[in-house]
């Protein structure tokens, strides 16, 4: 009877997620056993789930659209990312400036994506490979674009030289955690970022009403099955690149909110790996190379994360040296072996 | 003409940055006789995987691992010289072959996607790494070497000296070529080395097993069914070729001197790649001396761009974000246009 239940539970949820809960839950007691502050621990994974989540989310519709894991996320994060250095530039603050950032980068992330899309589609069988060198080769390009950009405001620029972007830029004087501040709640060490879980919460809304639509349903369906989709009047060819830019869009919102979380805009080589762990992210939280769901990404988001914030603090109260570096390392890319591995997941 | 399109725009390229940047002739033979030695083994590492039908094997990362944990015992046991380079040669040998053998089982696994997995692979396996020298090195492994365990007890450190067998390989052979105006050192013996594994890649494909692999490059499918064992064929060709990226591996250390423990390893995959496809290779067709002309091309292009991106915008940061760039814009290339041929042979979907 337990053993069967047992089998149950593991088929569900599948022997790695199994594995990372466990550990999770190791994490907690050891922190709980040295009489470590918990509720900081708490109120910094809230705040790393809410700074990540539309990241994850941005995944969603390339995995239902047929195009895989989208590792070309940083396409999205660099548009997202242009937007921000826009909005620094002429000094707009406050909500005005998160809105433009976002609008911006989300603007310029249309067209990008609709280029993707349309590669993608050209590169059949081999987008996720596509996906990622084309996001690190776009990574590399754009570090050329920000030494050379014709930015001359000196709180973007080297004060040194007066030429080329600094590599992180504050947000302190435009949108530095206007999300997160909103109806930000305490409770003693308990520090929930309220508006930053709400803007999450809302994004994941609109993602899920709009795969409920008739664009959204036809996405999904000739992702499921391209012929069928065919039979019925899909044509993939145009879902898959809709997919593409809906994915494209989400990277740059995505990135607007981790940087008013973040404080700080990170250029150059910042954006190079940001696409494996929100990928690790949702498949942690059971999506599958070719389906995925707004449960996936919040699960995945909220297991992962928390993992990652509370791993350095807890593992050096028992052992010396930082372990969690190696942890992430192993456990990111041990997930997208596994999803990359599973058989009946051919498309 | 088309087959050349690629390596003659890396040909012009290079030859501008030549001209924007002046440079010696002298300073560049010199740098192309020393990068030529200890690079070209691990790019033809890549023929028996493209060719057997595997594609670009990014695993090649987990061969240089393999390399790297070989040089670190024997610097740990003080061997050096030319018998600690066979000795690290030999040592790498069986460890090789078991990643070889696990990577080609997960390839096995992911047929279709080997090369993402490849990436993934080599990223999972940086991080087993660290954990073990990082963490397991002088805790539960018995290591007791102060000078290459960090301070606090255990773990080694970032970068480990080589020199006991720097240039074990290199100057076995002394030979100093004067031009430019100056003496060129040759590594003639690694160049002789890297020559006897280009002999034994083309006498490879001569045997059996060599045409086998080819057939399944071709179409595993008609190969599999002729009664080639496509899939244990598959993981032998990827052993050979970590094989031969932990020797690769061996062959830049012993040049450099000098290892950083836990990064050495990590552009390999990369730049390997991207020599090889600067020459022309694709994903399906590599041969030999696409490799060692890929070699030299590629690292043209790395030591002149910084100092064109120098001379011309007054910034050496711009060549080395322009070399990188040009790294992964091959890599891109070369794979957008393998999808965009495959889709267009027969059995596979046709586009609306």
């Amino acid at each position: 009877m337990i053993a069967a239940r047992w089998g149950d539970l593991v088929r569900g949820m599948g022997v790695p997620r199994l594995i990372i809960v466990a550990f999770l839950l190791v994490l907690f007691s050891v922190a709980a056993g040295t009489g470590m502050n918990l509720a900081s621990l708490i109120s910094q994974s809230v705040d790393r789930i809410a700074r990540n989540g539309i990241l994850v989310l941005a995944l969603l519709p390339a995995i239902q659209g047929g195009l895989g894991l989208n590792f070309g996320l940083p396409l999205g994060i660099l548009c997202g990312l242009v937007g921000c250095v826009i909005t620094i530039n002429f000094g707009v603050a406050g909500w005005t400036g998160f809105a433009m950032a976002t609008f911006l980068g989300s603007l310029l992330a249309v067209p990008i994506g609709w280029v993707y899309g349309w590669l993608l589609n050209r590169t059949r069988g081999q987008e996720m490979m596509v996906g990622t060198y084309i996001g690190f080769a776009m990574v590399s390009l754009m570090s050329i674009f920000w030494l050379l950009a014709p930015f001359r405001n000196p709180r973007l620029v080297w004060a040194i030289g007066g030429k080329g972007l600094r590599t992180t830029l504050t947000l302190n004087e435009n949108f530095e955690k206007i999300l997160d501040k909103f109806l930000q709640i305490r409770i003693g060490d308990l520090v929930l970022p309220t508006g930053a879980l709400l803007y999450f919460g809302l994004i994941c809304f609109l993602v899920w009403i709009f795969f409920r639509t008739r664009a959204g349903l036809s996405i999904s369906a000739a992702g499921d099955n391209p012929r069928f989709a065919r039979a019925s009047g899909i044509q993939d060819s145009r879902t898959r690149i809709q997919a593409a830019m809906l994915t494209t869009v989400l990277g740059a919102a995505g990135i607007v909110a981790f940087s008013q979380s973040y404080g700080f805009v990170q250029l150059y080589q910042a954006p190079l790996m940001m696409a494996f762990p929100a990928v690790a992210c949702i498949l942690i939280g059971g999506a599958s190379v070719v389906r995925a769901s707004i449960r996936n990404v919040i699960i995945g988001t909220f297991l992962f994360q928390t993992i990652l914030t509370i791993a350095l603090p807890v593992t050096s109260q028992v052992i010396q040296g930082d372990v969690s570096e190696t942890a992430r390392l192993v456990i990111q890319n041990g997930m997208i072996l596994y999803a990359l591995t599973r058989r009946g997941d051919r498309t | 003409m088309k087959r050349f399109a690629v390596p003659i725009l890396f040909l012009t390229l290079c030859l501008a940055g030549i001209l924007v940047a002046r440079i010696e002739p002298l300073f560049l033979a010199t740098e192309m006789s020393i990068r030529f030695g200890r690079n070209s083994l691990l790019v033809l590492a890549l023929i028996i995987p493209i060719l057997a039908g595997l594609g670009l094997n990014f695993g090649i990362t987990i061969g240089a691992m393999a390399g790297q944990i070989a040089a670190i015992l024997i610097v740990h046991w003080g061997i050096g010289g030319l018998p600690g380079f066979a000795l690290a040669a030999l040592v790498a040998l069986p460890i090789a072959v078991v990643f070889g053998w696990l990577v080609g089982w997960l390839f096995n696994m992911a047929k279709g996607r080997e090369m993402i997995t490849g990436l993934i692979a080599g990223y999972f396996a940086n991080g087993i790494y660290q954990f073990v020298f990082l963490f397991l090195a002088g805790t539960l492994i018995p290591f007791r070497n102060e000078t290459m365990i960090l301070p606090q007890g255990f773990g080694l450190r970032n970068t480990i000296d080589l020199t006991p067998i720097q240039y074990a390989l290199d100057d076995l052979l002394p030979v100093k070529l004067p031009i430019f105006g100056g003496n060129v050192r040759i590594p003639v013996a690694t160049i002789l080395v890297v020559l006897a594994f280009c002999l034994a890649i083309v006498a490879f494909f001569r045997t059996k097993l060599g045409q086998e692999l080819k057939a399944m490059g071709q179409d595993a499918h008609v190969a599999a069914i002729a009664g080639i064992p496509v899939d244990r064929n598959r993981i032998t060709a990827t052993i050979l070729s970590t094989v031969l990226g932990a020797w690769g591996q061996l062959l830049f250390l012993q040049n450099m001197g000098t290892m950083n423990t836990y990064n050495s390893h990590e552009q390999v995959g990369m730049f390997a790649i991207a020599a090889l496809l600067v020459s022309g290779a694709t994903v399906k067709k590599a041969t030999v001396a696409q490799a060692l002309i890929g070699t030299i091309l590629f690292h043209t292009l790395f030591v002149v761009s910084p100092l064109a991106g120098k001379a011309l915008a007054g910034d050496a940061q711009i060549g080395e974000y322009f070399r990188v760039f040009v790294a992964y814009a091959v890599i891109t290339l070369a794979l957008v246009l393998h999808a965009w041929q495959g889709r267009r042979r027969p059995g596979s979907t046709a586009p609306a």
